[in-house]
């Protein structure tokens, strides 16, 4: 009966919000087409002009069909967009989806590690500091959330490289995996850490595993920190909950109050600030790519800009424009499964 | 047999201003079996009083004098201990039964981890029985176990409370304004069933309320605070019939009922607990004020209709120096209004 | 008019204790520290930011370790990097100034008119600003530094607005969500309610209260746009670096010398944005504590119990 009951008004809320995140596809892919594709003028000219004589220009323009009116073209990029199409780079011929798929696949490795570094440290020092208000602990975790947020990652990653790659020599501090790794590794999936484990191949995973630890801690520091912040004002907050005192007031004990009560309903709101740290997060991959050299797909939009390629540019923020759609959408999902009273 | 009995207790809380007299020098006892009103406005040190008994006091409060249950001395008491006491032996409801369960938890977890608390020896199927037993004492039908707290009402999350109280059968019951959040019809179901409590069980009550009516209804015995201090404590049928102490019988004149035909209030606002009024706190705003009362602290004697009352009014007269009798003139009774 | 509004805001810095209190006065000093190094640039930093060689025309030495004369060493082009830091304070100071006058300048009036009148506009405007709030802001802000550049060159507008564009939503959200708890407040209904205009109501009543909290947005902003204008240079889409010594691409070049051990070209940039963030985050924090106090527990006096005057006899008589 109430299962029944339940499960209804789950799809009914999924429903509105997907009714809700429709429109804001429409308005990003929108404003992506209009900042990338109208301001410019048309990618042709942008990429390879100067470097062509304007009749080979005139040419490649019309088999481009830039010739056509804005709204045809426009029209014409939202189907793209919904049959996953999202053209092919001007500067080296390659499909975008191509670019996502592979140098994707690097920054999701490098991404969902960070993310559970970040997790790590800002749940326990975010709770450690709650739960102990107000003492020389609180006051440090408060102090390192800080320092970590005030810190750019390239600075962190800048001191990674020196500490433990020049002077201790721990981790190396460039690519995705050695060159003899990468040689011989298949890479069905493009994650490395999986490829490895597919292959069996455990010195190619600690190879593997090696080169990620330095981008994907530095990455994890930097979102860890906005994490320890908000998961201690959580932790205070629930604290002065009312069904805290009434707990107490059945003696239960203080480790159950704190894990069953309170730390448990400080951190559901985590979830929602995880969908929005999927940006931060991706903001931050781009500059953890550059120092790092990892191939991911921060490092080609960075690439591809220098070389102007606009299809290249506007295919991949595209995307980008779509993975913070969906991601958020689905982090609202999870949190009306997780938290009952959501959906109400 | 006293359950639970308090000398010259002390309660006061740190501010920013400096201490507040939640509690200053009560003398208190429960018996088994037995319901003791304590009423008083807002504001008086009613539920401190309460939560003290629990060991509940916030950061910076300080406590002192004797509260003795079962042979302990509960003041001195560590929260390990308490953590023994809440719940088997004291049990307390809350004034907002709405923000009282964990929205997230289901009811049976919260009847789970409580028990599991108290009773570690119980089998889950035990554990079961003795909830939907609790649960159905208080009409809560057993198809509703496993909901979450946002799917009742809040009379109905009420009586969920009272039942995860009465679960571990608690030696007294302490009810802070149980129905104050709640409207007539469930505050009557309500106080039916901590009325039926004490004929079933020998649990000892103490309610505490704003309301009289609620008192006159269902307590034996009666005590009134004002501003931290119990001003008078009696059976409750003599406390409301002949009231010794003025502020006793301004309460009750301004209880409105059918037959009111004009509102009655008592000048003046509860004192401020940081800063209270010189000697009988209640001077300012009594009609009865003597010369007296602005100078000596009031002594508690027995009125002659029984109860303890602490007032000048009933004596002793030895202790009144000469010319304390004479009423206190108007304006200071003015100026302290205003103040 | 300005006056009330100036003490409401520093009054309870005044009256505020403990931590609090210490946590605005460390981000004041911080702050006041880099905003002498911006204005007094030419005259504190022993160097000009692009010197690469003594007067009498001997160049510095390359990724020179720090000594007596460089005390923060020299970089790959030779440059004095204890001068390159002091001067990056100017370049900051001035794009992130720019930065929060415009998002302000655009974000305001938004948020106002989108709170006031509701409806339609509203949700659309709504939606448009949820929109770029969602997207990776970074990658927003290099866009269209991206885009600029063509037009305006690598200058410090063209950072500011880059920048501003990230925030923009940020100020809107606050301000509308503000005005329209303001906005049902009984004394806007009643001024509304006797005729008055709009643009009276706006200016006159709600303005006025939603000012209170740009303070601390802006301050808690000014500290994102650092690292973003830092950001933006080290991707190479920051400022031209022969206009002016920005702390974000000197980290970009410094990269490199991590690997060959050199410290001071990476570190000290590095270390002068996490100060000033800092600084300005604990500013801001430290604002919003004492000016909006939900969760701030209040300083107790330690009680101390009097002894017990017994009741017999009473106690002093008379007062």
């Amino acid at each position: 009966m109430a299962g029944g009951q339940q499960t209804t008004s789950l799809r009914t809320y999924a429903l509105t919000r997907l009714g809700l995140a429709l429109p804001m596809v429409l308005i990003l892919l929108t404003m992506v087409f209009l900042l990338l594709r109208v301001a410019p003028g048309d990618p042709i000219t942008a990429a390879l002009g100067g470097r062509l004589p304007p009749e080979q220009l005139e040419e490649r323009r019309e088999a481009a069909g830039y010739n056509r009116s804005l709204a045809v073209q426009y029209l014409e990029y939202l189907g793209n967009v919904a049959t996953l199409d999202f053209g092919e780079t001007i500067v080296d011929n390659r499909p975008v989806t191509r670019v996502i798929t592979q140098n994707g696949a690097a920054t999701l490795e490098l991404t969902v590690v960070a993310l559970f570094v970040a997790l790590l440290v800002g749940i326990g020092v975010g709770l450690v500091s709650g739960r102990y208000r107000d003492t020389p602990v609180d006051v440090a975790g408060r102090l390192f959330g800080i320092l970590i947020y005030a810190a750019p990652v390239f600075f962190l990653g800048f001191l990674a490289q020196l500490v433990f790659a020049q002077w201790l020599g721990w981790f190396p501090t460039s690519g995705r995996a050695s060159p003899v790794t990468s040689y011989d590794l298949d890479t069905p999936t493009n994650l490395f850490l999986v490829d490895s484990l597919i292959a069996l191949d455990f010195s190619a995973f600690s190879d593997v595993l090696s080169h990620l630890v330095l981008p994907a801690v530095t990455l994890g520091l930097v979102t860890g920190g906005v994490f320890i912040r908000l998961i201690r004002v959580n932790v205070l907050q629930t604290l002065q909950g009312d069904y805290i005192e009434a707990a107490r007031a059945r003696g239960l004990s203080e480790r159950t109050v704190m894990w069953h009560h309170a730390f448990r309903n400080a951190l559901v709101p985590v979830i929602t600030v995880v969908g929005l740290q999927v940006a931060l997060l991706l903001g931050g991959a781009v500059l953890t790519e550059q120092t790092f050299n990892w191939p991911g797909i921060g490092s080609e939009l960075i690439r591809y800009l220098n070389n102007r390629d606009y299809i290249a540019i506007q295919g991949i923020i595209t995307f980008f424009a779509l993975v913070v759609v969906i991601v958020s959408l689905l982090i609202d999902l999870l949190n009306a499964w997780v938290d009952p009273r959501v959906r109400y | 047999m006293s359950v639970l009995s308090a000398r010259d207790l002390r309660v006061w809380y740190g501010t920013s201003r400096g201490p507040v007299r939640a509690v200053d020098g009560i003398s208190l006892e429960i018996n088994a079996g037995e319901t003791l009103g304590l009423v008083g406005e807002s504001g008086c040190g009613k539920s401190t009083l309460g939560r003290s008994i629990l060991g509940l006091l916030p950061r910076g409060a300080v406590i002192d004098g004797e509260l003795l249950y079962d042979g302990q001395n509960l003041t001195e008491l560590s929260q390990r201990d308490f953590r023994r006491l809440r719940g088997p032996e004291i049990g307390l409801i809350f004034q907002e039964p709405m923000t009282r369960l964990n929205p997230l938890m289901r009811i049976s977890d919260h009847f789970k981890e409580t028990l599991e608390a108290h009773e570690s020896s119980l089998t889950d199927e035990e554990i079961r029985r003795r909830s939907l037993d609790a649960l159905g004492g208080m009409g809560i039908p057993p198809t509703r176990f496993r909901q979450y707290p946002h799917e009742f009402s809040g009379g109905m999350r009420q009586r969920i409370m009272i039942a995860l109280t009465l679960v571990l059968r608690p030696k007294l019951l302490i009810a802070d304004e149980p129905t104050t959040a709640l409207d007539v019809l469930v505050e009557a179901q309500i106080l039916q069933i901590l009325g039926d409590l004490k004929k079933n069980a020998d649990t000892a009550l103490l309610l505490i309320t704003h309301n009289l009516g609620i008192v006159a209804e269902s307590c034996e015995r009666v005590a009134v605070m004002y501003a931290g201090q119990i001003v008078e404590e009696g059976a409750a049928r003599t406390v409301f019939s002949q009231p010794a102490h003025p502020y006793t019988s301004e309460l009750l004149r301004s209880i409105i009922s059918l037959k009111t035909t004009e509102l009655h209030y008592i000048p003046g606002a509860p004192p401020d607990l940081a800063d209270p009024p010189n000697a009988c706190r209640f001077h300012p705003r009594c009609p009865y004020a003597m010369q007296v009362c602005t100078a000596k602290d009031p002594i508690e004697v027995r009125a002659e209709t029984g109860q303890r009352v602490l007032c000048w009014l009933h004596g002793p007269e030895e202790e009144i120096p000469p010319g304390g009798k004479a009423p206190l003139e108007r304006e200071a009774i003015a100026v302290a209004e205003e103040a | 008019m300005a006056r009330p509004s100036l003490t409401r805001l520093f009054g309870p810095i005044r009256e505020a204790r403990g931590v609090p209190k210490w946590v605005v006065i460390a981000g004041i000093a911080i702050t006041i520290a880099f905003v002498v190094f911006a204005l007094f640039a030419p005259w504190i930093a022993p160097y000009d930011f692009d010197t690469y060689r003594t007067a009498d025309g001997v160049r510095f030495p390359k990724q020179g370790h720090p000594s007596g004369d460089h005390l923060f060493g020299t970089n790959v082009q030779s440059t004095d990097v204890l001068s390159r830091v002091i001067y990056g304070a100017r370049t900051a100071l001035e794009v992130v100034i720019l930065a929060v006058i415009f998002s302000l300048a655009v974000g305001l009036p938004l948020g106002l008119i989108s709170g006031y009148f509701g409806g339609k506009l509203d949700r659309v405007l709504l939606l448009v600003m949820d929109s770029l709030f969602a997207f990776p802001y970074l990658l927003l802000a290099i866009v269209v530094a991206f885009l600029l550049s063509d037009r305006l060159g690598r200058g410090v507008m063209t950072a500011a607005v880059s920048i501003s564009v990230v925030y923009v939503p940020q100020y809107y959200r606050v301000v509308r969500n503000h005005v329209i708890s303001v906005r049902e407040e009984t004394y806007v209904e009643a001024a509304r309610a006797l005729g008055a205009k709009p643009r009276t109501v706006i200016s006159r009543y709600i303005l006025q209260n939603v000012i209170q909290n740009v303070p601390v947005i802006a301050t808690l902003n000014a500290a994102d746009a650092i690292l973003t204008l830092a950001a933006l240079g080290f991707l190479g889409y920051g400022i031209q670096p022969t206009d002016a010594a920005e702390w974000g691409y000197d980290l970009q070049r410094a990269i490199s010398d991590a690997g060959a051990g050199i410290w001071w070209t990476g570190l000290f940039p590095g270390f002068a944005i996490v100060t000033l963030v800092t600084g300005l985050t604990l500013l801001g924090e430290g604002l919003n504590d004492v000016l909006n106090p939900v969760l701030r527990r209040r300083p107790i006096q330690a009680v101390i119990l009097p002894e017990r005057q017994s009741r017999l006899p009473a106690g002093e008589a008379g007062v």
